[in-house]
């Protein structure tokens, strides 16, 4: 079976975003981007399964600036087969993502899509379970643990109170958890190789998807800052500041 | 504006995280609640007690039994011809479930937020919380996630709500459950509790995580919490990631012991009214956000805090 792996382009995990003066958004100028991790688990996943025999085919996906190229020559470098840029320089909602996505499932009709949970930018949690709907697949969030046997997939959800395990129909939609593996570092000869493999390019339009924005950013702005404290000396004056503030045994 | 609210339960009690989102709805307007589930009869008549409650709509079959979101989503898609906003608490299963919902209506959903500003308007954290942003909706219906540490808890009395039967929906037969592990403790929630004590990757294992960081829980009886860095290396289950990505939290005094404090830890805990942080780096970021900092080594200070507290 085919794998559909969805990966987005974004501000590196590593830096700090710094908030734009004039309030419109976060400063992405001259700053490192990366995969969003979340998705890199997902390739990673997708990989696994290959090398389990149990994917055939693993197609990366984009949808975002030229320069989300790089990122899905990332993949490619991971071990994903080919893959798709649609190329567009608006920011495109998770509605609108999954309707992108649905376009291409109907036309590769992958076995699973494996997406990060969400994007550590935007931080909506939304396009795999909209992509679930628009579908009408089963979806397995928050994953931690995959595993296909025959025409169903278990998969082990980090749920708030612990782990729960849900066996869903193929074809199906998982996203990826923390937990649910450790991604590889590509090899240089594999970097090399990801140069030759195919890639598409498209557009939202391609698909009949309208990514007119349905929801408006008035403004973005710094969170309220905490301030430091005091450094006390020794544990006895912990326990008479934690006394005072009346917390005690 | 008719909003429906999800009730988040355990088969048997509603769960406070509920109480947060029937807060911001109540600011957008009427507030109706959806108990779906197998058997729930009684979270029903609990939930018909919350102050500010019209109506409650209770979905009781077997197929609702493990909050399905592809049995669940429909059903909540067809009483959203009858209101106008779907507010959910934004916890696994609120977020399992809201986006599928949104998609079925094809709206947007805004997730996590953390002020109504108006009855399209919110506030909501994006970049882990480093940056907040105020948005606006312009679909027909709203569906939303409430972050439960940003809006005051309802009150759990008080309401005379009426309860009505839902028979829509059933099951589509393309998802089961198989199974749960899920803690049992007699400890207080992660999301609710008023004291926390969490320990990170300076504790060098599960074993010094029982020994150092328990204790002092038992004690106050608080709440355990831990840092990715501690559930990466299986010192503690998931469930206890304090963080981005795992819980939010805003207890009355929160404790980081052996913890750095990473931006993605600090996302998850920089609400919480004290911040308490032991660790034997001075220059760890934990200390720019703590009000009381102890430089020291957590093994010797935290046994004797329990000893002293």
């Amino acid at each position: 079976m085919k794998i559909l792996v969805p990966v987005k382009r974004v501000l590196d995990y590593n830096v700090k975003p710094r908030v734009k003066s004039d309030g419109t958004g976060v400063d992405l100028a001259n700053v490192k981007m990366s995969m969003n991790p979340f998705d890199e688990i997902g390739v990673e996943e997708a990989i696994r399964l290959k090398e389990k025999g149990v994917a055939t085919e693993i197609i990366a996906v984009s949808v975002g600036p030229a320069k989300a190229q790089e990122t899905l020559r990332t993949a490619l470098a991971m071990g994903a087969d080919r893959a798709i840029l649609v190329q567009t320089d608006d920011a495109v909602e998770p509605l609108a993502l999954a309707k992108i996505f649905k376009a291409i499932a109907d036309a590769e009709q992958p076995g699973l899509v494996i997406l990060g949970k969400q994007a550590i930018d935007d931080d909506n949690n939304q396009t795999g379970q909209m992509l679930a709907a628009l579908t009408g697949w089963a979806q397995g969030t928050f994953a931690s643990a995959v595993n296909v046997e025959g025409d169903s997939v278990n998969v082990t959800r980090e749920v708030d109170g612990g782990l729960e395990t849900v066996k869903l129909k193929l074809p199906a939609i998982v996203t990826t958890d923390l937990r649910l593996n450790e991604p590889r570092y590509a090899s240089l000869p594999n970097i090399m190789k990801a140069k030759s493999k195919p890639l598409d390019t498209k557009s939202p339009a391609d698909y009949g998807v309208d990514t007119a924005p349905r929801v408006k950013t008035v403004k973005v702005s710094e969170p309220p800052v905490r301030s430091a404290g005091v450094k006390v000396a020794d544990v006895d004056e912990l326990v008479a500041k934690l006394k005072a503030l009346g917390v005690h045994s | 504006m008719k909003t429906l609210v999800w009730v988040e339960h355990d088969g048997s009690a509603v769960k406070d995280a509920t109480l947060a989102a029937v807060t911001a709805a109540s600011k957008l307007g009427e507030v109706h609640l959806l108990v779906a589930g197998s058997g729930v009869d009684g979270v029903a008549k609990e939930a018909a007690q919350i102050a500010g409650v019209g109506k409650v709509h209770v979905a009781d079959n077997a197929a609702f039994g493990h909050n399905l979101p592809e049995n669940v989503a429909p059903l909540v898609a067809d009483l959203m011809g009858s209101h106008d906003a779907f507010v959910a608490p934004a916890t696994t299963t609120g977020k399992n479930i809201a986006p599928r919902v949104a998609a079925l209506l094809d709206v947007m959903q805004i997730s996590e937020i953390l002020s109504v500003e108006s009855s399209k308007t919110f506030t909501r954290p994006i970049y882990a919380g480093n940056a907040i942003a105020t948005v606006e909706s312009s679909d027909a219906k709203l569906v939303l996630t409430v972050r439960g540490t940003a809006f005051e808890k309802a009150a759990t009395s008080g309401g005379s709500g009426t309860v009505e039967a839902v028979s829509a929906g059933g099951d589509t037969g393309i998802s089961s459950f198989v199974g749960a592990e899920i803690a049992k403790s007699e400890r207080p929630e992660l999301t609710s509790a008023k004291i926390i004590v969490s320990g990170g990757r300076a504790l060098g294992s599960s074993e010094k995580y029982e020994e150092v960081i328990v204790p002092l829980a038992d004690k106050l009886g608080a709440a355990l919490g831990a840092s990715r860095a501690a559930v990466d290396a299986g010192y503690v289950p998931n469930d206890y990631q304090v963080g981005q990505t795992g819980k939010i939290v805003a207890p009355q005094v929160y404790f980081a012991i052996g913890i750095s404090g990473a931006i993605q830890h600090l996302a998850g805990m920089k609400d919480s009214k004290t911040i308490v942080a032991i660790n034997k780096d001075e220059d760890a970021p934990i200390f720019q956000v703590a009000d009381f900092g102890l430089v020291a080594d957590l093994f010797n200070a935290v046994p004797e805090l329990t000893g002293k507290i």
